[in-house]
Parts: C-alpha cells; structure tokens; sequence
C-alpha cells in the first residue's frame, strides 16, 4: 500500500540509546504523570468551586467566606502543578520523542501561547486572592468576581492544548491534515477526553475539599455557620454524583477513541477500574448516609480506591497508546536502523578510501574564490587589485587573511581564516598573486 | 532535522523568543530568588533576635512581592525555555535529554524542593508566633535560601557539560563540567551578582513599604534607615566579590577558547563580545559602587529612581553574559556531535553525498528537476538554513545576502553556490551546507526568487507538513510496511 506511505510520516529517530530502562521510565511517566494531573484537577476543580461559592457568598456571606478559603487552597496547588509537570514531561520526552515533538510543532502557537496564559492565569488567581477582603463591596466586588471567572476560564482553556498535544501524538496518520491548533482539535476524541478531564476535576477537588475541612485540626472557626460534617457531607456529595457521571463520560470516551490501540488488554483494565470506580461509589453514598458523628470515617478507604481507579485508567491510557503506536514505532526503528547501517556503511568506505593528500593550492583558494573573483569585485576586491597592493608580498596577505581589518568603506568587512593555518594561508597567497598578475 | 520544522519568520525563526523567554527567567531568577531569599531570612532572623517585629514585618511584606513573582513568572519561563526549545530545536533538547538525563532529572529534584519551601516559608510566616516556631521558621528561610542557590549551581554545570565535546560519560561529563575553567568564577559571578542586584530590589521595594505608619510599623524613617544602611554594606561587600569573579571569568575566558576549537574559531566575533563584557561590568559596578557608598551615609538617602540606574546596567551585563553561550556553541548545538540545524557531524558526509533531500521526512519532492526546484530550495532552507535565519526578517538571508552582493547588481548564482558550499569556511559560526551541489543549486534558485519575490515562508503550525514517500530501494519496501 504505498498511499499509506506516502500519508504516514515514518521520521528517523534520535541515534542515542534512552538513558534508562524502558520499562523504568514507563512506570515514572504513569506515576509522575498522575500525581501532576491530581494537582492540575485540584486547581481547575478549586477554581471552579470558588467561582460558584463566591457567586452564591451574594445572597449570604458563609459562602462568600468558604469560597476564600478553597481559593487558598488554589493557589499552592496551582505551584504544585507546575513543578510535578516536570517529571512526566521529561518521560514523555523520552519516550515518545517523535511522537511527542511532532505533536507540539503541529500545534506551535497554541504551545507557545502556554507560557504566557499560565503566567496571567495565576497572577489572576493572586489578584483574587488577595484582594478580597479589600474588594468586598458593590463594583469592586463585581471586579473581584469577574477576575475569579476570568481565571477559571483559562484554567479550563489551557488543559485543552495540552490534551490536543497528547490526543495528536497518537494519531501520526492524521498529522498530514494538521493546519494549526484548532484544526488539531477534529482528530482523535478531544471533547470527550475534555468533558472526562473535567469532570474528574470536579469530582477530585470534592474529595480533597472533603478531607481538607475533615481532618482533625481543621480550623473552621472563621467559617461561621458551617459545620465540619456539614461540609464534608457537601463535598463528598460532589464529589459522589459527579463521580456517577463519569460512568456516562468514561464509557463515551472510550468508544470514541479510534480503534487503532483498543485492544482486550485495554479493555480488562478499563473495566476492571471500572468495578473498583462502583465499588468506590458504593462506599461514598454509604458515607453520605452516615450521621454528623460518623461521616468521613471511611475517607481514607475511598481516597485509596479512588488512586486505585486513577491508576487503572493511566494504565490502561498507556496501554492504548502503546497499542496505538506500536506500527509506528516499529516502522520508525526499522527506518532509524536502516539509516544508520547505511551511514555506517558510507562512513566505512570513506575511512577506506586513501586519504586525500592536504589539500592542494587550487581547492584551498576555493575558499577565497567566493568573494574575489580575477577581474571583477565580487563581494571583496579583485585578484588585479590584491596582487598591486601584495606585489612580493605574500606574507602581508597571509597577514591580512589572518586578521583582517576594514579598508573600503563601501565594502563589508571581510571575515577572518585563521582556521585554516599559516602553512595554507601562504600556499593561497602565493596562488593569489599568480592569479592576479596573470589575468590582467 | 526529521521534525515538522516549527517556524516563526519574522523572528529569526523563533530563537529570539527562547532568548527572550530565558533572558527573563535569569533576570527573576538571580535577584529575586538566589539573592533575595538570604537576605530576607537573615532579615527575619535579625529581627527575631532584637526583637524587632517592624524589620520582621518588612521581610514579610518583600518576601510577598518575591513569593508572586518567582512562583508565577520565575516559575513558567523556567518551564517556558523547555517549551520553547521543544518546538524550536527538538533534535537538540531531545538528544540532550538523553544525553544528560542525570542532570536535568537533579534539576528538577532540586526544584521541586525549591517550589515546596518557598510556599511553606511564605505562607506560615504569620503563623509562627512563638519563640521555637520562630526559629523554625527561619530553618525553613535557611533551606530555602541553600536550594535555590543548589538549582543555580546545578543549572549552570548542566549548560556547562552540553558545550563539552563528546564526552557521553554521564557522571564524567558532570564533574568535567564543574571541573572547567569557566565553571568556578561564573557560579561565583552568578552568586555575588545575585546577592548585589537582589539586595538593590529589597531596597527599591522597601521605599514602597515604609511609606505610612502603621501597627507594626511605628517608624518608619527609622526602619528604612536600619535597612538602607545593611543593604549598602551587603552591596558593596557583593560587589567586590563580583568584580573578583567577573575579573577572573574574563580573564578564563581566552585560555577556554584556545582549549576548545570549535569556539576558537570565532575568535574575533567572541573577542569583541569579551572586550564589551568587560566595559559593561566596569560600568555597572561603578553604578552600585555609587549607590551602595550613598547608602552608608544615613542622612542623605539615595533617591527611588537612582536606583534604576545599576538595575537597567545589570540586566544589560547579564544579557551581554548570557549571549555568551550562544556565542560559544556556534554552530554546534552539542559540541562536536550535532550542528545547530540538528545535522550530526557523522552524518554529514553522507547527506553532502547522497543528499538531504533523501533522507528527510517533511519534504514535498525527493528528486530535484528544474520545475521543482525553487519549492526544492525552500525545503532546503526550512532544513539547513532555518534554524539560524528568517527569509526576509531578522537575521535575514537576504538581507545578508544583500550585504554581500549588493543591493542594486543581479547576484551572480555560481558565485552564491560557491559561497553555500565552502560558508563554514568562510563564516566559521555556520554549519557546512549539509547536502549536494545540485541541492546546493536549488537553494540558490530559491534564494534568487525570494530576492525578487520576498515573502515569509510558514512553518509547520500554521501550513501543517507535506510528506513525499520515502526513496527505496524497490527491495526494501515489503520491509518498511507501517503495520497500522
Ligand atoms: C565573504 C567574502 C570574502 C572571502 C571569502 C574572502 N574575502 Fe578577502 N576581502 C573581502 C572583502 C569584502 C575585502 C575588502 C575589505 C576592506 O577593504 O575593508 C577583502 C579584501 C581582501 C584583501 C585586500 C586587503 C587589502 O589590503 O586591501 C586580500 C589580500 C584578501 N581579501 C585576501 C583574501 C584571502 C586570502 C581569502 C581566502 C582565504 C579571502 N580574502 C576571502 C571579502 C572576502
Ligand atoms: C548556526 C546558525 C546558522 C546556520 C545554520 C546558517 N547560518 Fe548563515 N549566518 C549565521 C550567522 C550568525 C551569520 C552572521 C550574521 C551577522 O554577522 O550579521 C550568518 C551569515 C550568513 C550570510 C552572510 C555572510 C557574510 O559573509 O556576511 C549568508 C549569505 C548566510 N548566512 C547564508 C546562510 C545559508 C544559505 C544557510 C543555510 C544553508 C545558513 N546561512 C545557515 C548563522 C547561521
């Protein structure tokens, strides 16, 4: 099938072995990976929950003080974000080089545009942080929240470059189609993966809310009119029914990937998360059941089959996408190696080819023959000229060639051939001057 | 390079954008965390001793201009020159990361720690209100202060060792790199740079906060007083130990060069550089030499503004001192090992035999004839030339070509290919043309036209990438089936 050929890029690959074990850096890239994207949905998730807490603060101020406590929370895990990137991006670097890079030059603006938009996105979330108490009233305060949503909005748009980048890299097929950021949104099943993103945004975010004001030494008492269980029971209600909604968003992400790396293994994973994922929920509404005195003592079994399920699904994510990319990567190594023994081949031949004898006066002036041609100013003056000024003088051009300095005005200034040794310079000299003399 | 060539014409390709974003990341980097964070602790330190809850305040209040800063712009131009270079160079991060995966890993160890102290530091100050918290409290200022010292220091190793040649032993190249003439006086230069412009910042903002009386700030004129007076000494004593190292950094400098062949061959375009690092540096201390004896004197405080002075001359030294780098590596992106436009330096005889055409990926034809040859020729430049130059913009092929030929006489196309063959010769800071005469011969074509044609070529995030089939041999295809 050479359209296929002609419509799948098979690049070559970096000649340098990965630094460690494969399998080494796989565990790194789904565990790092995790812990960043927890941080990452607590700070769109905590952002969210600001908005909304402080929206209904209007009508009655406890929500209004609950609201800047969780935006505390936003701006350290925000930090915490950014530094736990780091990890699974070098891993993925690694890992998928091709892959990976292609994806980000496809989508170069939008990439790019990263920097600056986190960088506002968190200013944003300083300014409303700590302007709220002294922006508490009338149109300041409508500032105040119209910064809180201007910040939420960003945090839900830049997670969408980089799910197209991790959407992209999967799909090497459709590479040939890419015409920018957006059209890059139409390939593979973005939406659905966005909607799942966000939703488990949501969902984590209720549960840490629910420990963070649960834990022993809470201290709630600038929360007037809330109760720790009452807030616990809130939170884990979000976090329960959104959690049931991830039952409709899993199932569509899935049967909207591509089935290019849907294979049994994916699906034994996914759906064994799955089972957990309903386990966990089973344990959540029973919690909710619960009475103020008992609610949250299972907290830490549902934190850990929650991690369970996160797992699961970053298990079986990479499940896919080694499925998904295992023609590709077999097709690259197969190219990489085919180059390399070639290249290999050609630089053998050329080590056994008799070493050519220093070079010899004619190919060294070469490099001077660009800008001075016999009777014509090229760039620089013409053989005639030189071969007055260095009459029995090839010394003085070696000289000049070694360092030269700036003589006609309406010239650029030559550059200097150091590099290619006095023994050289001279042969050149002495050619020049030949040269010049002869053709007048 | 095998990538889509991400490309941004007017700007030089888009290096200057890294250049940007890196140059910003130093500037936050050196004054606000690697100087400021000791002095800050030594500040809640010294008024924990006297018992000084204004001074205590003070530090707190700078601490929370630093804290935004670092953890919001410091934070994402760190992350941003990897960004940017991802899209940029891949084949030189990509190799990179490979090759000193060790190094870059400590980073981000270092970091991360860096990240989690400053945010437990700042954010329970306040709370530490008794004797023992305090003094805990200040510990954490210590370890902070250690760890962002540690990230410069393993920062600068790791960009050290990528400009050592060919030394893939990890560890070795690591302990090299620090071993290196340059190494010791530019961590020192660094270090006292950073104290000096750092102590400048504490005391340009403390003008802002020693404006009103306050509960805990019943003094004003004598807390900024206390702080003007400290902060001269910490900038005087800073920089005489910049000076001392700057001295010796340039003084390093000529003897690396003539150790290192591919920098000596830029000698002249370096030298100048060198000559005008040292004016920089003599000016700029002379700025803070000013400020820092006007300090000493209670009675007559320096102006607000008189401040901007050293500060607008050291973020001209360090630009000047970081340039350096991309001075020293030309055309290498990884000493002897790979050229800037991402060409191994093994490979390039093949490509100058069998083409560059051939064996790249993200091209539209394999076979050059004299109806393709013009688009031939761009393909060729996104390949060899793009990563150094724009077409028509900064740092722009025709306008050095223009230079070279003139602007008012048709170029001579022989002559221009004679240049392209032999331009590493002739401008030792570019790779050799990586492919053959003919393509050689179609780069000159395209040139010409763009000569009478200008206009900006797109890169890959915005015209997407053509892919010719790859040229096999009729006997290599069953093997090279993509099993999708
Ligand atoms: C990039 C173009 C270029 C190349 C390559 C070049 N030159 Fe020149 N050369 C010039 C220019 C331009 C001048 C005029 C400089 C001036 O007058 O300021 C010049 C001037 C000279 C002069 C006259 C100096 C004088 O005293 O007036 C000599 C001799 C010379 N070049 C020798 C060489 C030699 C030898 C080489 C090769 C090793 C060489 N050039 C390669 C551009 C070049
Ligand atoms: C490593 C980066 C790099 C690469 C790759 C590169 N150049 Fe250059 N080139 C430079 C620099 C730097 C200059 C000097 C700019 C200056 O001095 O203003 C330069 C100068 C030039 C000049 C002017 C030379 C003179 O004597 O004034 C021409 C013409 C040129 N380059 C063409 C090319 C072409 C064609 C290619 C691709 C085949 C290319 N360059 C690749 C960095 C590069």
């Amino acid at each position: 099938m050479p359209a296929l050929i002609a419509t799948i890029p098979i690049p070559r690959d970096l000649p340098l072995p990965l630094p460690v074990p494969e399998w080494l850096l796989v565990v790194c890239l789904v565990v790092f990976f995790l812990v960043h994207i927890l941080f990452v949905n607590l700070m769109v998730g905590g952002s969210v929950f600001v908005v909304v807490a402080e929206w209904m603060g209007l009508k009655n101020k406890r929500w209004d003080a609950l609201a800047h406590e969780i935006a505390q929370t936003v701006t350290v895990n925000k930090s915490l974000a950014v530094v736990m990137g780091i990890g699974p991006l070098l891993c993925i670097n690694l890992l998928y080089t091709i892959q990976w890079y292609s994806a980000n030059a496809l989508t170069g603006h939008a990439w790019l545009l990263i920097i600056p938009l986190v960088i506002v996105a968190f200013l944003l979330t300083y300014l409303h942080k700590y302007t709220w108490d002294t922006w508490a009233k009338g149109r300041k305060k409508t500032l105040h929240q119209a910064i809180g949503i201007t910040a939420m909005l960003l945090f839900f748009f830049i997670p969408v470059i980089f799910l197209a980048n991790v959407n992209l890299m999967l799909f090497p097929s459709e590479w040939e189609k890419v015409r920018g950021f957006f059209s890059s949104l139409c390939i593979g099943n973005v939406l659905p993966r966005y909607l799942h993103f966000m939703a488990a945004s949501i969902a984590m975010t209720g549960l840490f809310l629910a420990g963070y004001f649960g834990r022993r030494n809470a201290d709630i008492s600038h929360l007037d009119d809330f109760t720790c269980p009452e807030l616990r029971r809130l939170f884990y209600k979000v976090c329960a029914y959104v959690t049931l909604g991830q039952f409709a968003f899993g199932p569509l992400v899935l049967f909207t990937l591509p089935s290019d790396g849907i294979t049994t293994q994916v699906y034994v994973i996914i759906f064994s998360g799955a089972a957990v994922g309903l386990l966990t929920l089973w344990l959540l509404f029973g919690e909710l059941r619960r009475d103020d005195t008992r609610i949250g003592s299972r907290y830490w079994p549902i934190a850990a089959l929650f991690s369970i399920v996160v797992i699961g699904i970053g298990s079986g994510r990479h499940v896919y996408r080694e499925a998904a990319l295992a023609g590709h990567k077999a097709a690259i190594k197969n190219r990489t190696e085919r180059y390399a023994a070639a290249l290999a081949d050609f630089n053998k031949n050329l080590a056994a080819a008799p070493a050519p004898a220093g070079q010899s006066a004619e190919q060294l002036f070469m490099n001077c023959a660009v800008c001075h041609a016999p009777n014509v100013k090229l760039v620089g003056p013409p053989l005639t000229e030189i071969a007055q000024i260095y009459a029995g003088n090839p010394e003085g051009i070696v000289t000049w060639a070694k360092a030269p300095g700036k003589k006609r005005p309406e010239l650029p200034q030559m550059p200097p051939f150091n590099h290619l040794g006095e023994a050289s310079l001279r042969k050149i000299a002495e050619l020049m001057l030949e040269k010049g003399a002869t053709s007048k | 390079m095998d990538f889509p060539s991400f490309y941004l014409d007017h700007l030089a390709g888009g290096r200057l954008i890294i250049g940007l974003i890196a140059s910003l990341h130093v500037l936050i980097n050196h004054p606000l965390a690697v100087g400021a964070y000791p002095l800050l602790t030594w500040m809640e330190w010294w008024a924990h001793k006297n018992n000084r809850p204004d001074v205590d305040h003070l530090a707190y209040r700078i601490t929370f201009v630093v804290f935004i800063v670092t953890t919001t712009v410091g934070a994402m131009t760190g992350v941003g020159i990897w960004l940017s270079t991802s899209i940029f160079a891949p084949f030189a991060i990509g190799s990179l990361l490979r090759v000193f995966f060790w190094g870059w890993f400590l980073e981000w160890l270092v970091f991360i720690s860096e990240v989690a102290l400053i945010l437990w530091w700042f954010l329970s100050w306040k709370k530490a209100d008794k004797p023992e918290k305090k003094r805990k409290h200040i510990k954490i200022g210590v370890a902070l202060s250690i760890m962002s010292w540690l990230t410069m220091a393993v920062i600068v190793a790791v960009l050290g060792f990528m400009m050592k040649p060919g030394e893939w032993n990890q560890t070795r190249a690591f302990w090299d790199a620090m071993t290196n003439p340059l190494y010791l006086p530019q961590l020192g230069f660094r270090t006292f740079f950073a104290v000096m412009t750092g102590a400048v910042f504490l005391w340009f903002f403390s003008f802002f906060f020693t404006k009103k009386k306050g509960a805990l700030n019943p003094d004003p004129r004598r807390l900024r007083e206390w702080i003007i007076y400290r902060l001269s000494h910490v900038v005087l004593i800073s920089l005489l130990g910049t000076y001392a190292f700057g001295t010796w950094y340039w003084n390093a400098v000529p003897e690396t060069m003539k150790a290192n062949s591919s920098v000596a061959l830029l000698t002249q375009e370096f030298m100048s550089w060198h000559r005008q690092f040292q004016t920089l540096l003599g000016w700029t201390l002379i700025a803070f030499l000013m400020v820092g004896v006007g300090g000493l004197d209670r009675s007559s405080m320096i102006p607000r503004w008189a401040l901007l002075i050293p500060a607008v001359l050291s973020i001209w030294l360090i630009g000047h001192f970081e340039r350096a780098r991309e001075f020293m590596r030309k055309p290498w992106v990884i000493g002897e090992y790979m050229y800037s436009n991402g060409v191994h330096k093994d490979e390039l005889a093949f490509l100058q035999s069998e083409g560059l055409l051939k064996h790249a990926t993200y091209v539209k034809h394999r076979e050059i004839t004299e109806s393709n040859k013009v688009e031939c020729g761009q393909d060729i430049f996104m390949l060899a030339c793009s990563r150094c130059h724009s077409t028509t913009g900064l740092n722009g092929v025709i306008e050095k070509l223009t230079a070279m030929y003139g602007p008012d006489k048709p170029w001579d196309s022989a002559g221009m290919q004679l240049f392209i063959k032999g331009m590493h010769q002739t401008r030792t800071f570019m790779p050799p043309f990586p492919g053959t005469d003919v393509e050689a011969g179609a780069l000159v074509a395209y040139l010409q036209q763009l000569r009478t044609h200008p206009q900006t070529l797109p890169g890959a995030q915005s015209a997407g990438i053509v892919i010719a089939p790859e040229a096999l041999k009729p006997s290599k295809i069953a093997d090279s089936q993509p099993t999708l």
